[in-house]
């Protein structure tokens, strides 16, 4: 820096910094520049599970869409994603009934708004702000998951499996009941307590308290979950049921939705652009499960297909893809029965598996058929309820549609009970898929919406432009004003207060942090408080100019206003930073936009001004400032 | 305000004005007093108008296309079990909000979708605009995260100006603070405007508006009280307000402008956020210049406790020196001007 005893102060900057000045102007139009260029109505097609697209398919789409005269503004595929962007809405629906239609049930058609970015931006990272439901229509739901019936299921597991562990090892006891957040076990004698209290401790020694009770005629043992498990056991059930819910979403074909834990028993569900809520309830209510029945390998699946005739004892069923399979009518066990499936790889042949744990009675179950059936196939069928609302001749219809997929036949290679492996499996992605099924069958614990938001679309358009046009006239006024007050050096602020704004947006682009109303109104005030750096410095300057030179007081305003801007400005994001910690929704919004605001302004307003301001002055014989 | 403006004008000085605000500051107690026991007595007698981000519930605002019947709209829930439904206009005749209180026990999520399959079937003429549902359990939390939230917020800034400044200083800024977010919630309870998640968070921001504007007087105070050799405490206070008072009136009126700006054109959703923090300026402002250091006066805030040497040591005694050449000036220009006024008395007296 400069030395503060130098008689005659110059008012110059390093060229760093003039050129980090730059650097952050050029970067911050480049990515604040993608929020001009809008949307276009898009449909996005997403592969169902263990479904792949490839060119042959995007082949189809085209071609179906020229049949049908419409004409895309292009066609994108990427991630094993379509996205087919159009010209105008009446478009759009037409390519989402066209597209449903060919790609059926292989894949998932959302209606979307694809930002009209540049190619040369995005291809820099550019996006537009993400904006929050409130701007442009969608449904919130906040879930609760009721935890005590996640701790009882989880008894109830354990429940079979002890009976099924004392039973195996012969131990003698009178009987095993749940209740009240515990396991009680009563025993005829105490050598029988002695027995189960090894036996359990050796298996469950990480998860059980045990307390024997002896007082009593009949001794009893009490079981219960040590806190870490009755942890686990929650934070099981909150994952299990964000995976369903994350599937069940998939068949509503949202573009974008977001499935996010809430502290530690909520979930929160949005769905931009969903106008019917009706529906998006029965769906995230639907009930899905699992069957396991053997293949019937008598019998050509596909001659069964043609005639609709299956064999004896058998239906016919279908793979995802269409291929048809016979399985038999009995069902070995159903998704109740498992209590876990993980994907991972085979040791032995170093293929992807998945492992697969029942409880108690599905394990006895599955014991006694795979014994008879080594050498035959198994297959995995799983089962979704749901209730769609179609409109009839005006009139809304309900419908119960099951539909039934066989996800995997593998064949038996040995007996097993409640924990085995399905291998045979093509890739680690369709393992992990098969697993996530597996387990997103049913809710690990019953849910309730908490909290339900809806905006309208028009609600939604309505907002932006009302925030949009808050923004634009109060800057402007604020322009007004600062040059009107501080002539040239007004004119100076105005142009770090214009820096400010787009670097906003370019901070909020780039990490496509939310963007609500709330924040909007952030972004505002920010405007208005932006000024303070300046306003400090400038009344600073003319001070300073009452007792010295000119480029002393530039000097002296910028340094003496700069310790009083760094303490009004950390208060201030201290404020917004514990806003955000604690804040939800409307609130967090508020605080993201609030602390980016000050940052940047502080950059803007001290930075930016000052290397203008020495460019215009520094170093030159001037005789009066406007200001 | 009924201060004292004076104005000399000598032929080489500019016009200076010197207020004597901390003159003033016994009055500024009653009535910031007055201002706290009403809301206070507001907030007690009236309560806050809460919305249902608090009170759980559900609220249908519905835009019709025509001029909504509400009494119609009001029977048709009555006759359909929504006994407690609160129906009235929302912005314009064609707008209706409906609020319908919680209810124990209802699968919350259905009530919204039968109720607006009862209006439907009455005239399907209209369109959702929202639709917010609240569980009471979430709106209890709430309560508890913001008040939370707020007294974190006061106790950070607490910590920060106790250890950047004086402990006195930090407890006249949270004094100052909490005056702020009474005033401003009586204000809301006295208007029984609506009370939600966004008035929330500008209440929080009022707390960080207000606080800057309290920092940089205090900034400024420290800075007097380190550079300047002569004066009395209230003095060097007095001087520091009087040197911010420019800078004070620009920044609440640029942050003034856009929020009526935001009041008038920022939609009905965002209303009530505008309001609660016009109202936060006015006393924020207001507060940093008498509650804040009137409170640090009060508890006998001296020149010792600050005169720690600056961080920034750098041109320390220029900066000194020139401060002390602008205060004498300053008390020069102030006791020039009580003699004229003296004399103008006597002048008159002698009439």
């Amino acid at each position: 820096m400069f030395q503060t005893q130098a008689p005659i102060i110059s008012n110059q900057y390093p060229a760093w910094k003039y050129f980090l000045l730059i650097v952050m102007t050029v970067l911050g139009l480049t990515y604040a520049l993608p929020n001009i260029f809008g949307d276009d109505p898009a449909v996005q097609i997403s592969p169902a599970k263990s479904v792949q697209f490839d060119a042959s398919t995007q082949q189809k789409v085209t071609e179906a869409l020229t049949q049908a005269g419409i004409a895309p503004k292009s066609v994108q595929f990427e991630n094993g994603q379509f996205l087919i962007r159009l010209n105008n809405s009446d478009d759009q629906l037409k390519t989402k009934s066209v597209v449903k239609d060919l790609i059926g049930r292989q894949g998932v058609v959302a209606l979307n708004l694809a930002p009209a970015t540049p190619d040369f931006l995005r291809a820099l990272g550019g996006q537009p702000m993400y904006l929050g439901l409130d701007l442009r229509g969608g449904v919130h739901f906040l879930m609760d998951v009721d935890m005590e019936a996640a701790v009882e299921k989880s008894y109830q597991r354990y429940l079979d499996e002890i009976r099924a562990l004392l039973r195996n090892e012969k131990v003698r006891y009178l009987g095993i009941a749940y209740e009240n957040q515990e396991l009680m076990i009563k025993f005829r004698d105490l050598d029988g307590l002695a027995q189960a209290q090894t036996l359990l401790s050796n298996q469950y020694g990480r998860e059980f308290l045990l307390t024997e009770n002896t007082a009593t005629a009949a001794p009893n043992l009490s079981v219960k979950l040590q806190p870490a498990a009755i942890k686990e056991a929650q934070a099981y059930a909150l994952k299990q049921n964000i995976t369903t819910l994350r599937n069940r979403i998939n068949e509503l074909g949202v573009a974008e939705p977001v499935i996010q834990q809430q502290g530690d028993r909520r979930i929160v569900v949005q769905l931009p652009g969903v106008q019917d809520t009706a529906r998006a309830k029965e769906i995230l209510g639907a009930t899905a499960t699992l069957e396991f029945r053997l293949v019937e390998e008598k019998g050509d699946p596909y001659q069964a297909k043609k005639t609709g005739y299956a064999p004896n004892g058998s239906e016919i069923y279908q793979f995802r893809d269409g291929r048809p399979i016979l399985l038999q009518r009995r069902i070995i066990i159903s998704g109740d029965n498992v209590i876990n499936a993980q994907s991972g790889i085979d040791p032995q042949s170093g293929s992807p598996e998945v492992s697969i744990t029942l409880d108690g009675v599905g394990g006895r179950k599955m014991m006694s058929v795979t014994k008879e059936n080594i050498g035959n196939r198994m297959a995995v069928v799983f089962i979704e309820n749901r209730t769609e609302t179609t409109e009839v001749n005006g009139e809304k219809v309900k419908k119960r549609i099951s539909t039934q997929d066989v996800i995997n036949a593998a064949t038996i290679r040995g007996q097993f009970s409640t924990r085995f492996q399905i291998t045979g499996l093509d890739n680690p992605q369709e393992a992990q898929d098969l697993a996530l099924l597996l387990r997103a069958g049913a809710l690990a614990a019953p849910m309730e919406i908490v909290e339900e938001r809806t905006i309208g679309p028009s609600l939604g358009k309505d907002n932006i432009e009302q925030g949009f046009m808050s923004v634009v006239v109060g800057f402007i006024l604020v322009l007004i004003l600062m040059a009107w007050r501080y002539k040239t050096f007004g004119l100076i602020a105005n142009l770090a207060l214009t820096l400010n704004l787009v670097l906003i947006f370019a901070v909020l682009s780039l990490l496509q942090a939310t963007l609500t109303m709330p924040g909007i109104a952030g972004i505002v005030l920010t405007v208005g408080m932006a000024v303070d750096a300046n306003v400090l410095i400038f009344e600073r300057i003319r001070e300073e100019l009452k007792v010295s030179s000119i480029q002393s007081a530039i000097y002296a305003g910028y340094e003496k206003a700069f310790v009083t801007i760094a303490d009004a400005n950390i208060t201030t994001l201290l404020a917004a930073i514990v806003l955000f910690s604690f804040g939800t929704g409307p609130i967090k919004g508020f605080a993201i936009t609030l602390s980016i605001g000050i940052i940047t302004s502080m950059f803007t307003a001290i930075l930016g001004t000052r290397a203008i301001v020495n460019l215009l002055y520094g170093n030159k014989p001037v005789q009066k400032l406007s200001i | 305000m009924e201060a004292q403006v004076t104005n000399t004008n000598t032929a080489a000085e500019q016009p200076v004005k010197q207020i004597n605000f901390m003159k003033h500051r016994g009055l500024a107690v009653i009535l910031s007093a007055v201002m706290v026991i009403a809301s206070i007595v507001g907030l007690v007698y009236k309560g806050l108008n809460f919305g249902i981000d608090f009170t759980g519930g559900t609220i249908i605002e519905l835009a019709y296309d025509k001029p909504a019947n509400i009494e119609t709209i009001r029977n048709t829930l009555r006759g359909n079990g929504f006994d407690d439904a609160v129906v009235q206009n929302f912005g314009s005749v064609e707008d209706v909000l409906i609020r319908i209180a919680p209810r124990e026990g209802v699968n919350a999520a259905t009530v919204s979708n039968h109720l607006m399959d009862v209006l439907k079937a009455q005239d399907s003429g209209f369109e959702m605009r929202r639709v917010e549902f609240v569980g009471p359990q979430v709106g209890d939390e709430l309560t508890e995260d913001g008040a939370l939230a707020v007294i974190y917020a006061l106790l950070g800034i607490l910590i920060y100006v106790a250890l950047r400044f004086e402990f006195r200083f930090s407890v006249g800024s949270v004094v100052a603070l909490i005056h702020d977010v009474v005033i401003t919630l009586g204000v809301f309870a006295w208007t029984q405007a609506q009370f939600d998640l966004t008035v929330l968070a500008a209440i929080l921001a009022v707390i960080g508006y207000s606080l800057n504007d309290t920092i940089v007087v205090f900034d400024r105070v420290r800075e007097n009280f380190r550079t300047v050799r002569e004066g009395s405490p209230v003095e060097v206070t007095n001087l520091a307000i009087n040197q911010m008072l420019s800078r004070t009136i620009m920044t609440s009126l640029t942050t003034l402008i856009v929020l009526i700006a935001l009041f008038f054109l920022g939609g009905e959703i965002i209303h009530n956020f505008a309001m609660a923090l016009i109202v936060g300026i006015f006393v924020g402002t207001y507060s940093s210049t008498y509650v804040a250091s009137a409170i640090a006066l009060a508890m006998g805030v001296s020149k010792e406790d600050l005169m720690k040497p600056p961080k920034d040591s750098a041109g320390k005694e220029e900066r000194e020196a020139e401060l002390t050449r602008a205060f004498l000036e300053e008390e020069a220009r102030r006791e020039a001007r009580e003699a004229a006024r003296e004399a103008a008395k006597a002048a008159k007296q002698a009439k």
